[in-house]
C-alpha cells in the first residue's frame, strides 16, 4: 500500500488493456499496388470474397491490376485458375511480371460451364484465386461465386464489360478501370467502407514491366 | 499364428442385391429347368412367405411380382475371390474356403492395431461393399471357419481356449466331411468335442485317413494346406443389368459400385489407376467404350466415380445397354499427394488435383492445362502446353495476352516503344522477319503488335498489355 508505481512500467509489461481505437481488418492480401491498398477497407484484397473488374475494352491493364497478387501466391506455390481467359496468358510477360506459371492452371470452358466451373473451383478451398471471364453473368451466378468464394476461402476476380456497372451486384468490391485520358482504377462499391470519389492513378509504364536485376546481367551477357 | 476368417453366408445373394438400389422380391434360383428351386430369398421375399429349398412354382404362387434370377456359380466364385483381393489389403496370406475368405493377421498386428480394431475395419469395409458377413479369429484358419458359422465376433487367441471353443460345436457346422458328419451322430457322437476324444486308429479304421487329415488341420497339428490368393494384375469386372437401361442416370448406380468396389480392390493391393475403360454392351455384341484417363494414379472412391461418371454423362447412347464392363490393366503404384501440416485450407477442402479431376470430367481431357515459356524467340512458339518450364527470362518486355493467331489491327496508332526487330527462325523454313512495336490504340488500349520491317503499316495485332 503506497507504493508508487511507475505506469509506463504497467504498460511495458502490457498488464493495462488500453482501450484504444479497433484497427482496420486488415486482410493479408495486398493488392501490390499501394495507392489502391490505401483507399480500400481491408488494405487489401476483400478475403474470400468477390471482387468485380469491370472494363470498357481488353489490354487496358486489367491483369498487371492481379499480376502483382498472382505473383505473390504463385511463388507461395499456392494454384491460381484462370477459367476462360479471352486470350492465352503469355507465358513469358506473366513470368517477367514475376508469376510462377507451375501453378497457373488455364480451364477451357464453353460460356454455360464458365460459372459453374468458376464456382467448383472456389468452392473446392484448394485454389488461393481464381479469375473468370463469364459472358452472361446476373446477380443470382455472381451471387453463388460470392458465396463459393466464401466457402473455400479464396480470392476471386469477374471480369465483365463496364455496360454492367449500372446493375448492382453482390461482389464485396468492384472496380471499375478507365484508359481515357488516363489509366484510372475507380472503386465503385467496397465492402466495409464508402467508395473513395477520387479515382486512383494507375501507373503502367511499362519499364517498370521487367525484373531489374536478372535482366541487365542478361544484356550484360549479351553486350 | 491368428488367423481370421470372414464366413459370407449370403455370398451369391449379395453380390446380386449390392447392384440393386430397390428392395424388390427376389429369389436366387437353380436346378433343372422343370424343378427349380429357391436356393436364396431377399428379405422383402422372406416377408412374404418365401423360403429356401421351395419350389419355384410353389414360390410364384405366393408372390405375383417375384424376380428370379438363375444362381450363377461362377458369379459367386468371382465374389469371393473380388473380397479376397479386398482382405488382401490386412495380410499377405489370404486363401479361400467354401463360403469364405481365410487371412493371417498376427503379422498385420503391429501395423494395423490389434485384432478388436482389425475386425472392426474388416466390418467396416465389408458392410459398404454390402456383403453379409460373420467374422471369426482363431490360431488355425480352419477352427476359425468353424467358429465364424457358429458364433459370430468370436476371436480365441490361444490353443487351449480354441480346443475348449471346438468342443462344444456341433457337427453339422465342423464342416468335416459329409460322410462323416452323416455317420456320427448315429453312433451318438453330436459334438465335435466326442469326436476329437475318439480314439485316432479306430476313426481311421472306420472313415479313412481324410477325416483324421481335417482334425489335424483343425487343430493346427499339421499345416493347413490352403492355396495363397494372390490378387490377379488387371481388373475386367461386368455387370449385367437388370433390364435394358436406355438412359445414363440409370447406370449411375451400378457405377458407383463398381468403382466403389475398384478403389477397395486398389487399396487391397497398395494401388491406383489412371486410365480404365468402361465398356457398354449393348444388343449383338455392339459395345460403347468410354475411356476414363486422370492425371496421375488414384485409388479414392469419389474421385474414380467422379471421373467415370462425366465421362460417362457426355456420351449419346446409341442403344439401349445391357451390361456395363469395367477394364484396367495398368494398376500402377499410388502415392499420396503430400500434404502440409499446417494446412490453413477449410476443413472440407477438396484436393487440388481432384478438383482438376473433376473439371476435367465434364470439361473434357484437354481442358484443364498449364502453359510453360520455350526459348524459341518466335512469338508463335514462345509457350506450349507442358508442365516443365524453361529457365529463361527474355530481356525484352512481353504483353500479357497474346493472340493465338495475329490478327490486323485497325485505327489511329500512336507508338509507344519500338522497334524490336524480329529476324529470326531461317534455320527451320519458318522465317520471321518483323518489326514489333508497343502501340496505344484510340480506346487507350496497349497492344503488341508488329509490322513488315520499316513499313510503321499494315498492322499486325499479336498480343495485349493487359
Amino acid at each position: 500500500m503506497g507504493a508508487v508505481l511507475a505506469l509506463s512500467n504497467l504498460l511495458e509489461a502490457r498488464q493495462v488493456w488500453r482501450g484504444s481505437a479497433a484497427a482496420p481488418v486488415e486482410g493479408g492480401q495486398p493488392t501490390g499496388w499501394p495507392m489502391l491498398d490505401a483507399v480500400l477497407p481491408a488494405r487489401g484484397w476483400p478475403e474470400a470474397s468477390l471482387t468485380e473488374i469491370l472494363l470498357p475494352a481488353d489490354g487496358i491493364g486489367e491483369l498487371r491490376l492481379l499480376l502483382p497478387t498472382l505473383a505473390r501466391l504463385t511463388q507461395g506455390h499456392r494454384p491460381v485458375m484462370l477459367i476462360a481467359p479471352p486470350y492465352a496468358p503469355c507465358a513469358m510477360g506473366w513470368r517477367q511480371q514475376g508469376v510462377n506459371l507451375q501453378h497457373v492452371e488455364v480451364v477451357d470452358a464453353d460460356e454455360p460451364q464458365v460459372l459453374w466451373a468458376a464456382e467448383q473451383a472456389l468452392r473446392s478451398g484448394s485454389c488461393a484465386a481464381v479469375l473468370a471471364w463469364p459472358q452472361q453473368a446476373d446477380d443470382r451466378s455472381l451471387r453463388r461465386l460470392q458465396v463459393a468464394a466464401d466457402t473455400g476461402r479464396a480470392l476471386a476476380f469477374v471480369f465483365r464489360d463496364r455496360r454492367h456497372l449500372a446493375n448492382a451486384s453482390p461482389a464485396a468490391l468492384r472496380l471499375e478501370l478507365t484508359a481515357l485520358p488516363q489509366p484510372l482504377i475507380w472503386v465503385r462499391k467496397c465492402r466495409g467502407g464508402n467508395a473513395p470519389m477520387q479515382a486512383i492513378p494507375f501507373e503502367l509504364r511499362m519499364a517498370k514491366a521487367l525484373p531489374s536485376s536478372p535482366v541487365q546481367a542478361l544484356q550484360a551477357g549479351e553486350g | 499364428m491368428l488367423w481370421a476368417c470372414i464366413s459370407l453366408p449370403h455370398l451369391a445373394l449379395d453380390g446380386v442385391l449390392r447392384r440393386r438400389a430397390d428392395d424388390a422380391p427376389l429369389v436366387l434360383v437353380d436346378g433343372p429347368a422343370n424343378a427349380r428351386c429357391v436356393v436364396a430369398a431377399n428379405l422383402s421375399a422372406q416377408a412374404a412367405g418365401l423360403r429356401v429349398g421351395q419350389r419355384l412354382s410353389a414360390a410364384q404362387a405366393l408372390l405375383a411380382q417375384l424376380e428370379a434370377i438363375p444362381y450363377d456359380a461362377a458369379e459367386e466364385d468371382r465374389w469371393q475371390r473380388f473380397l479376397a483381393g479386398v482382405a488382401y489389403r490386412y495380410s499377405s496370406q489370404v486363401a479361400l474356403l467354401p463360403q469364405a475368405v481365410v487371412l493371417e493377421i498376427s503379422r498385420s498386428q503391429s501395423l494395423l492395431g490389434d485384432w478388436p480394431k482389425i475386425e472392426r475395419s474388416l466390418r467396416h469395409d465389408l458392410a459398404e461393399l454390402g456383403f453379409r458377413h460373420r467374422i471369426a479369429a482363431a490360431p488355425t484358419p480352419h477352427a476359425a471357419h468353424v467358429l465364424a458359422g457358429v458364433n459370430d465376433g468370436m476371436a480365441v487367441l490361444t490353443r487351449e481356449v480354441m480346443q475348449r471353443a471346438l468342443d462344444v460345436v456341433p457337427l453339422h457346422q465342423s464342416h468335416l466331411p459329409e460322410r462323416a458328419v452323416d455317420a456320427l451322430p448315429r453312433m451318438g457322437i453330436r459334438r465335435l468335442g466326442q469326436l476329437l476324444h475318439m480314439p485316432r486308429d479306430g476313426l481311421q479304421r472306420r472313415f479313412g485317413a481324410q477325416l483324421l487329415q481335417h482334425i489335424d488341420r483343425l487343430l493346427g497339428d499339421i499345416p493347413p494346406g490352403l492355396e495363397l490368393h494372390v490378387p490377379p494384375d488387371a481388373v475386367d469386372w461386368r455387370i449385367e443389368l437388370s433390364h435394358e437401361v436406355e438412359n445414363i442416370a440409370s447406370l449411375l448406380f451400378p457405377l458407383k459400385r463398381m468403382t466403389g468396389d475398384l478403389a477397395a480392390y486398389l487399396s487391397g493391393r497398395d494401388g491406383g489407376v489412371q486410365r480404365f475403360a468402361l465398356r457398354l454392351e449393348h444388343r449383338e455384341r455392339a459395345v460403347t467404350e468410354v475411356a476414363v484417363g486422370m492425371l496421375s494414379p488414384e485409388r479414392d472412391a469419389n474421385v474414380l466415380f467422379e471421373a467415370a461418371r462425366g465421362r460417362l454423362e457426355r456420351v449419346q447412347l446409341s442403344a439401349p445397354v445391357l451390361s456395363l464392363r469395367l477394364l484396367a490393366d495398368d494398376l500402377p503404384g499410388f502415392v499420396p499427394a503430400g500434404r502440409d501440416l499446417f494446412d490453413e485450407r477449410p476443413a472440407n477442402a477438396l484436393p487440388f488435383e481432384q478438383l482438376c479431376e473433376r473439371l476435367r470430367a465434364r470439361l473434357g481431357d484437354r481442358a484443364v492445362y498449364r502453359w510453360a515459356a520455350t526459348i524459341d524467340p518466335r512469338p508463335e512458339r514462345s509457350q506450349r502446353i507442358a508442365t516443365q518450364d524453361e529457365d529463361f527470362i527474355e530481356p525484352r518486355v512481353r504483353p500479357t495476352w497474346l493472340l493465338d493467331k495475329p490478327v490486323p489491327l485497325r485505327g489511329v496508332l500512336r507508338i509507344l516503344a519500338g522497334p524490336e526487330r524480329m529476324e529470326t527462325g531461317w534455320w527451320d523454313g519458318d522465317a520471321v522477319r518483323r518489326d514489333y512495336y508497343i502501340v496505344e490504340t484510340e480506346q487507350g488500349q496497349r497492344a503488341w503488335a508488329y509490322c513488315a520491317p520499316g513499313a510503321q503499316a499494315g498492322w499486325m495485332l499479336h498480343g495485349w498489355f493487359a
